[in-house]
Order: structure tokens, then sequence, then C-alpha cells
């Protein structure tokens, strides 16, 4: 049975109406010009794949599925989990809990501990981890042989499912030979080819290996950066859809109807642009946290509360940042209303209404496209440097920002703890890169400025 | 001139009731004093009289905005709202939770986050400019996009990163620097360069792309055709012309944040151990002392608000195009 939280609804309406857009979109001309040049440049072909990767992991995380596992005895246990489809997938990584740290690869412990052999000796080794190399019959002679072994086994893994994928593709679509393909369908192949090889790899020794390393309690730390993917998505896009239809509304309505109508919404932004970010969603988050805590009947589970918080989050955020692009669409819309086809649309009697949603709001949607875009990586980056600060997401959920947080100290031990910090930085990094160089690609083809 | 900041100020004055009354709202009536002093005292086993007891001593025990008992203006005075909010617009910020003067706090943690912010943004704006001409001077060439490809990457690096990982290779590795700390009058020195050098790194992905689109906007001109068709090299296009015409919208984008550099780097100075406002404002927070937050709020919107007004001063002072009215 599916068992959805208030995000992952939210994410699947998103995921779901952008899907709609760009179907009825494609079928006009008009609307398919600038994402002809999106497509005709690689780098906006390979970052869109990227960030869609991204995205389609992340959706495997929202599906969550309430079921009773099967206990070792083959019977139902009679308590219910709540797990998501990507928890399900990358189960032998998300059971394999060590009892602390361990570094990537490593088949023995972090630091030395007293044990007792056979013998009755007692001596001061590394232990051996519980599942990290727990095949290996000779870790430190077999293991070098074994990882490499392992990892080409996984690209071709992924080398013979990317195979298959496009071989199905090639199947169902018109064009039968490779060489008819364009240029962006060769650049999404290329991408997906090493992204399926980097899955490969990671099926093929995760079972096996702490790939990453393990934190304090032992928990595998690419299973937590996998797992923050979806925090990260979701702070950059449900942040966005709370911040649009304000945003849009006020800077649509502030430049055409001008006036008092135009003060009020002036008089509005100035104000709460000129609260600092952080300070008003610090508060705002304060505030929320003494309601959870006279509440605490409210939100039961702590996926329930951590859920909470995240929207709750996206929420004041979006709250906090309409006023930039109410302020570019207001001067927008202020120079179109002036527009002789506005004009004429007057003249004829069209309604204000009808104007607006007819002549104006389509004048103004590639800033939206554009804003959306920009603002995205940057909401990525914020959630860690909010979470730092204990005013983002519920310590209890993953993110990058939490990963950050609780491994930071651990840069002071002797040896340095540097992988769930290196972790949560590269992962952040790939999707906030991906995400800055679609924007770019984006901003140049939808820029009406950079036409000329 | 005068006539036209006077009556900037006035427009001032509704902005910041504005705020303020944001502020009460979210801080007084979401959530009660009742709800804050729980939290404060630690959540459910508190008794009510606990409660009481903190809220008089804090001064939170009066009514909201109305206070029934009390005659004539004291039915006005004798409020939280009054008490707690008005006495901000005279920079009367009261007394932090844990019982210390905020003002006094205020001028005295001014001092280190000044330390740090005026040398990362005049070095961050030099380094930001250099790398913006440089990227102009090299247009169409590899170098150029390789340059572009640089900032893209040095921006989607998170800021966390830059201060963890300088820490690390420069403070602990190197030794070069202390780690974090603060110390008073010419010692801060040492203690400064880090957090500047890692300010300006992080910011110069952004920074210098910021100021290329400004320098190419001015290099599409006509004038600039012209004296390039009149025989200009390109370095005496780029400073003579492009520069010198690109610094208005420079000089108004550095005006408008200068007040704010009161305020500290929230992050910077916490991760530093920099007892500026921001690590004041971060350990207010994570404390969660509501007086000090909505004194800094307060603060912050009225030094953005200054902010506004300066700039648009300076386009004054440094464009004569522009007349104010």
């Amino acid at each position: 049975m599916f068992s959805l939280l208030w995000t992952d609804y939210l994410m699947f309406a998103l995921v779901i109406g952008v899907a709609l857009i760009v179907w009825r979109a494609s079928k006009k001309q008009h609307l398919l010009r600038p994402w002809k040049t999106v497509s005709d440049s690689t780098v906006g072909v390979v970052s869109l794949t990227v960030l869609l990767t991204f995205v389609f992991i992340g959706v495997l995380d929202s599906t969550r599925i309430k079921y009773k596992p099967n206990l070792s005895n083959g019977e139902r246990g009679a308590r219910t989990e709540t797990l998501s489809v990507l928890d399900i997938v990358l189960t032998p990584i998300r059971t394999q809990i060590e009892t602390t740290y361990s570094q990537p690869f490593a088949h023995s412990g972090y630091a030395k501990e007293l044990l007792i052999d056979e013998r009755g000796t007692t001596q001061w080794v590394y232990p051996r981890l519980k599942y990290a190399g727990a095949h290996l019959v000779s870790a430190e002679s077999d293991k070098q042989k074994d990882i490499i072994t392992k990892a080409i086994e996984g690209i071709f893994l992924g080398f013979m499912c990317w195979l298959a994928l496009l071989v199905f593709v090639l199947f169902f679509s018109k064009a039968r030979s490779y060489k008819a393909r364009s240029k962006a369908q060769k650049n999404i192949a290329y991408t997906l080819l090493i992204i399926f090889s980097l899955a490969g790899m990671v099926a093929s020794l995760g079972p096996y290996y702490h790939v990453l390393g393990t934190d304090k309690v032992g928990e595998d730390v690419l299973y937590q950066a996998i797992k923050s993917i979806r925090t990260g998505l979701v702070i950059g896009t449900l942040t966005t859809l709370v911040m649009l239809p304000i945003a849009i509304a006020l800077g649509l309505m502030a430049g055409f109807f001008r006036g008092w109508v135009d003060d009020v919404i002036q008089y509005l932004y100035t104000t709460l642009s000129s609260i600092p970010g952080v300070l008003l969603i610090a508060a705002a988050i304060l505030m929320a946290q003494v309601y959870m805590a006279n509440n605490p009947d409210l939100f039961t589970t702590v996926d329930d509360r951590g859920d909470m918080r995240l929207l709750l989050l996206c929420m004041i955020l979006g709250l906090t940042s309409w006023t930039g692009l109410c302020r570019l669409l207001r001067a927008e819309t202020l120079k179109i209303r002036e527009m002789d086809y506005v004009m004429a649309a007057r003249a004829l009697g069209v309604g204000r209404m009808q104007i607006l949603k007819r002549h104006v709001l389509p004048n103004v949607m590639h800033l939206v496209m554009i804003t959306v875009v920009l603002d995205f990586s940057g909401l990525v980056l914020a959630e860690a440097v909010l979470s730092y600060i204990n005013i983002g997401v519920d310590p209890s959920t993953y993110s990058w920002g939490n990963m950050i947080n609780t491994s930071r100290l651990e840069m002071a031990r002797e040896p340095i703890v540097w992988w769930p910090l290196a972790a949560a930085f590269i992962f952040m990094f790939a999707l906030v890169l991906a995400a800055n160089l679609f924007a770019d690609v984006v901003r140049d083809a939808f820029d009406p400025r950079e036409n000329n | 001139m005068i006539n036209y900041i006077l009556r900037r100020l006035l427009y001032v004055l509704p902005v910041l009731l504005g705020v303020n009354i944001l502020t009460f709202v979210l801080f007084f009536v979401v959530n009660s004093p009742d709800d804050m002093a729980r939290m404060q005292l630690g959540d459910k086993h508190v008794s009510q009289a606990a409660v009481n007891n903190w809220k008089q001593q804090r001064g939170y025990d009066l009514p909201l905005i109305w206070n029934q008992q009390e005659n004539g203006m004291q039915a006005i005075k004798k409020t939280i709202f009054f008490e707690k909010s008005v006495g901000l617009f005279v920079f009367d910020l009261g007394i932090s939770d844990n019982g210390r003067d905020i003002v006094a706090d205020i001028s005295q943690r001014m001092w280190p986050s000044l330390a740090i912010a005026i040398p990362s943004l005049i070095f961050g704006v030099l380094a930001n400019i250099t790398f913006a001409l440089l990227l102009i001077f090299y247009r169409g060439s590899y170098l150029e996009f390789g340059g572009l490809f640089v900032c893209i990457t040095l921006m989607s690096i998170s800021g966390l990163f830059y201060i963890i990982a300088g820490q690390f290779l420069i403070g602990k590795l190197l030794a070069l620097t202390p780690i974090s700390g603060y110390a008073p009058g010419i010692e801060a020195f040492k203690f400064i360069i880090l957090p500047v050098v890692i300010g300006v790194v992080s910011g110069l992905g952004s920074g210098a792309r910021w100021y290329r689109t400004l320098f190419l906007e001015e290099a599409a001109k006509d004038y600039v055709r012209t004296a390039k068709a009149k025989g200009l090299s390109e370095l005496q296009l780029l400073f003579k012309h492009v520069l010198k015409n690109a610094m208005v919208p420079i000089l108004t984008g550095i005006v408008v944040i200068l007040p704010l550099l009161f305020m500290g780097s929230l992050i910077t100075e916490s991760f530093f151990g920099i007892p500026g406002l921001g690590s004041y404002t971060i350990d207010a927070i994570s404390s969660q002392d509501f007086a000090i937050v909505r004194s800094m709020v307060f603060l912050g919107s009225f030094l953005y608000i200054i902010g506004l007004l300066l700039t648009d001063i300076s386009y004054t002072l440094v464009d004569p195009r522009v007349r104010l009215n």
C-alpha cells in the first residue's frame, strides 16, 4: 500500500504538472523555439539529463510503500514499515550498519580496539567490519583486486543495461539506425552511459563495501547522500511553487493596475525584503518549533514531523523570496501595458483580466522561467547553510546540510573523518553545478536581449 | 536635495512600522509569551508559576496591544507592543532574555564584524573586477570559456565547503594562520586574514560573472564601437571607457550593501569564532533569545533601508543625468 507524506504528494503533483506543461507546449511552435536552442547546446542537454536523473531518484524516494517486512523465519512481521522504493532498491546499503566510523572501502574499523581471539590473548588491533569486506578471506592481499574486479563488473553491468535501453528506444522510435539520431539524442545517450556505469559500479560494490565509508553510528554515507537528494529537490522546487503564484499575481497587478494597488504591493515587498532573509526564516522557524513543541499530538511519527518541518521551511522560504521576481515582473508589466497590442486589445473592448491572461502573462513567462531555474541552485545551497544554523530541515531528515553539520566537528579527529563531508559536498556540487549550467543555457535561450 | 532626503526618510517610517508589526505578529501573536517561556524553561514539566515568573522578569506579562486595566494613554503604553516594539524606533532595544543590555552588546560586537566585512568587501570587489576585466579582455577565446567555467564551478560549491576546506588547508595543514578566534587591536590582523581570503574566493564566481555582464552591456554601446573605430587599443578601451562608465552601477551596488556590513556574516563569524554581530545573531537563534532576534531584525531592516536611500543619493552624485524628484 502507498503511504505518502505531504511533500510526496506535492512532489508528484509538480512532476505531473511539469510533464503536462511540457506536453502541451510541445505542440506549439513558438514555444518550442527557445527550447530548440537549449537542445542544440551540449552543455544544456547534458546538464538536463543529469538533473532529470536526480529528479528520478527523488521521485523513487517519494514513492513510499507501507508493508509488513518478512521476518527471517519466513513469517510476516507484525509491525508495518514505511519504506520508499529507493530504500528498497538500496536495501543492502541501507541495512548493513557497522558500529561506528569506517573509511571508504575499509574492511577494518576506524580505531583500534581490544579484541580477544580464540586462544584467549587480548590484542590491540583494528577490528574487522561486520559487513564491509566480510567476504574476503585475507583482506590485505585480496581487497584491491576484488574492488577492481567488482568495479569493472559494475561498469559492464551498467553498459549492458544502457545497451538494452538503447536498443529498446531505437526499436520503438521511427528512425531505426543509430546514425539518424540528432546531436541532442546522442548527448543524452552518452550522459546516460556515464550515469549507468556509475550506478552499475555502486550496485556491484555497494553490497560488499561502504563505498563512501560509514558515519558515527555506522550508517553508510553513500546511502545518506543519496537519500538527501530528495530533500534538496523538494526545497529547490516546492519553494518555487509557493513563491510563483504570489510573485506573478502581485507583480502583474502592480504593473498593470498601477495607482494604489501598485503602492500597496510596492510597500509590501519593500517591507518584506528589508528584513534580512536569514533572520526572517529564523524567526518563522523558531515560531514553528514552539508550535510543534506545544502540539506534539499533531505529529505522531518522526517522518511526519520531519516532513512537516520540510514543508514549512519551503513555505517560509517561498514567502520570503517572492519579492525579487515580483519586482522584475512589475517592471516588465509596466513596459508591456504600453505596447500597441495591449492598447489594441483594450480598444477592442477586451476585459482587463483577459488582457492580463492573454497578452501580458505569456510575455513575462520567460522571466519566470529564468528565475525558477536560477533560484533552484541557490535554494539547494541555502538548505545546507540553514541546517548549519539549526533553522533548516529537521535533524532527523536526511539532508546534505545535516550531514555537513553533524560531521564538521569530526575534522578535528585524528585521523580525520573527511568522508561524510566530502560525500555531502560532492553530491551537492553535482546537483548545483548541473542546475547552474542548465540555468545558464536556459537564460541565454529565453533572454530576448541575447538574441539580438 | 535635502527636501528629497527628508521625503525619503518619511517614506522609511511606514516600512519600519511594517517590519515592526510583522515581527510583533511573528513573535507575540502567533505564539504567546507563555509558549516562549515554556520553551526556554524546558518544555512540558514547567509549573505555571515558573512561567509567570519568567514572563514578569522580562516584562512579557502585559497584555498584547490593549491594557484594559489602565486608563487613557496608559492603556496603550502598558502593553507588550508599546514596551517591546515601539521602543525599537528610538533604538531602545531593551534587555536580552538572559538579562544583558542589547545596545551595549551590539556596540561592542559591531567592530569585529566590521573588521572582517570591510576588507572582505574591498578585496572582493577588486578581485571580482580584475577577474571580470580579464574575461572581457580575452573575449571569444578559450581563456574566456575556461574562465567562465571556473566561475560556474566556484558558484556551485557550497559556501560551507570554502570555510571548512580553508580552515583545514591553511589553518591546520599549513598552519599559516590560526584556525579560529579573535583578538582585539592590532593582534586581530592574523585572525582576519583567513576569513577575508575565504570570503573573497567564495564570492569570486558569482561576483566576476555579475561584473562581466555589467561590462559586456557597457562594451556593446555605440560609443565604445566609435572609440574602437578611432583606433583605441583594447586596454585603453577597457580602462578608459568601459570600466569608467560601468563604475556607476558598481558603486551604487556597493553603496546599497554598505550599511548591512554592520550586521556581519552569520556563517563566517560563527565558524571562525569571531565575536561579531553575526555570531551574536546565531547564538541568539540557537539559544532562542527572542529579544535579540527581534532587535537584529529591526536593525537589519533599518540598515537595509538606509542602504536604499544612500543608493538613490549616490546615483545623483556619480551620474549627473539622474535628478531626484
